[in-house]
């Protein structure tokens, strides 16, 4: 296909105190069905989505963090989430989820589709989508 | 609008899907089947665990692609694919499958 | 008197929290509630003013929501304390007034 374009979803919101991340969340799911390209960033506030260790019970409010390791099988690919946002907050790597997707060029191998990178290869992502969508 | 099974009234929407979850039980399965025309057996019963597992693990019940998809790489290709699947549930594997084993509408069905 | 101030922003996000503890007398509580809970994280670049504040005012989190939020009550600011709902209650009770920064 020849008109496939570049879509990023750019998360700046932390999960739960508005609706803004599962909003996203479901906006992807929904837009995976069109086959374009995908991809996610996580940035200031937003890299809080995809921290481990979730626990909604107490707070009545569904736990959706489990559903970012579904989007493998929606064919999305990339979660770019950007360093300096993590550390400035705290948390590394380690403090995220695990998400996977399957390489269909490599045998179907799983490999991680969350990528930390810089804020300067962040600006590059963004500049490089012919769509960003904010949330 | 409710379902009856053993004298017990489990609320649905307008389309069918229960409105909590958590009222799901087997027996509830066979109810809702017989609203839809259809008759479980091992097959549907098969399906109807997939997505209920798929659920419990993700928190979402997947669109009709992504659950062919998974059942292909679970079960196999004489399962996963749309034939298969949509002979044991002629009104869409994904929302009817849904509906049966007490999930969401799928999430991402266009 | 004193003032039981809640905070429900991340001060990553906004000034709330930040403007909150600049008003805040001292004997004062601060709760951060919801998105608020993020103030009482660790090793994050607020931390020193988080400190420098909590000499004069209790801060707190509300439990629920920092475990919904995947953080370990390890990872709070030394003195920071965590309170359930009814802990919530408490608080309320025990201060002349309750202000919420939104």
């Amino acid at each position: 296909m020849s008109d496939v374009k570049k879509f990023l979803y750019l998360n700046r919101r932390a999960p739960y105190g508005t609706i803004y991340a599962l909003e996203s969340l479901e906006v992807v799911l929904i837009g995976a069905a069109f086959e374009q390209d995908v991809s996610l960033a996580f940035v200031d506030d937003g890299v809080f989505q995809l921290t481990k260790g979730q626990n909604t019970d107490g707070i009545g409010m569904k736990n959706f963090s489990p559903t970012f390791r579904a989007l493998g099988d929606y064919d999305v690919q990339k979660l770019f989430v950007e360093r300096e946002s993590l550390e400035e907050r705290g948390l590394s790597e380690d403090d995220l989820i695990e998400v996977v997707y399957e390489d269909e060029d490599d045998d179907w191998e799983e490999k991680p589709a969350i990528r930390v990178i810089s804020r300067a290869e962040m600006a590059d992502v963004m500049a490089d989508a012919d769509v960003v969508l904010s949330f | 609008m409710a379902y009856e099974v053993n004298g017990q009234t489990v609320e649905h929407d307008e389309e069918g899907y229960i409105t909590n979850l958590s009222d799901w039980t087997p027996e509830l399965a066979e109810v809702i089947a017989k609203a839809e025309d259809i008759e479980m057996d091992d097959e549907r019963w098969e399906v109807v665990n997939f997505l209920r597992e798929y659920y419990d693990e993700y928190q979402i019940a997947p669109a009709v692609r992504v659950l062919i998809k998974s059942v292909k790489k679970t079960m196999g290709p004489e399962k996963g694919n749309n034939k298969y699947m949509y002979e044991l549930f002629p009104y869409g594997p994904a929302k009817q499958a849904c509906k049966i084993a007490g999930l969401p509408k799928p999430t991402g069905c266009v | 008197m004193s003032t039981l101030h809640t905070v429900n922003k991340s001060p990553f996000a906004t000034q709330a929290l930040v403007s909150c503890l600049n008003h805040a007398k001292a004997g004062d509580a601060v709760l951060m509630i919801e998105d608020g809970v993020y103030g009482g994280l660790g090793g994050t670049g607020l931390t020193e003013i988080m400190d420098e504040f909590g000499k004069n005012v209790s801060l707190y989190v509300l439990s629920p929501d920092l475990a919904a939020r995947g953080l370990d009550p390890k990872r709070l600011i030394a003195g920071v304390e965590g309170v359930d709902y009814a802990g919530f209650v408490d608080l309320v009770a025990k201060h002349d007034r309750t202000q919420s920064w939104l």
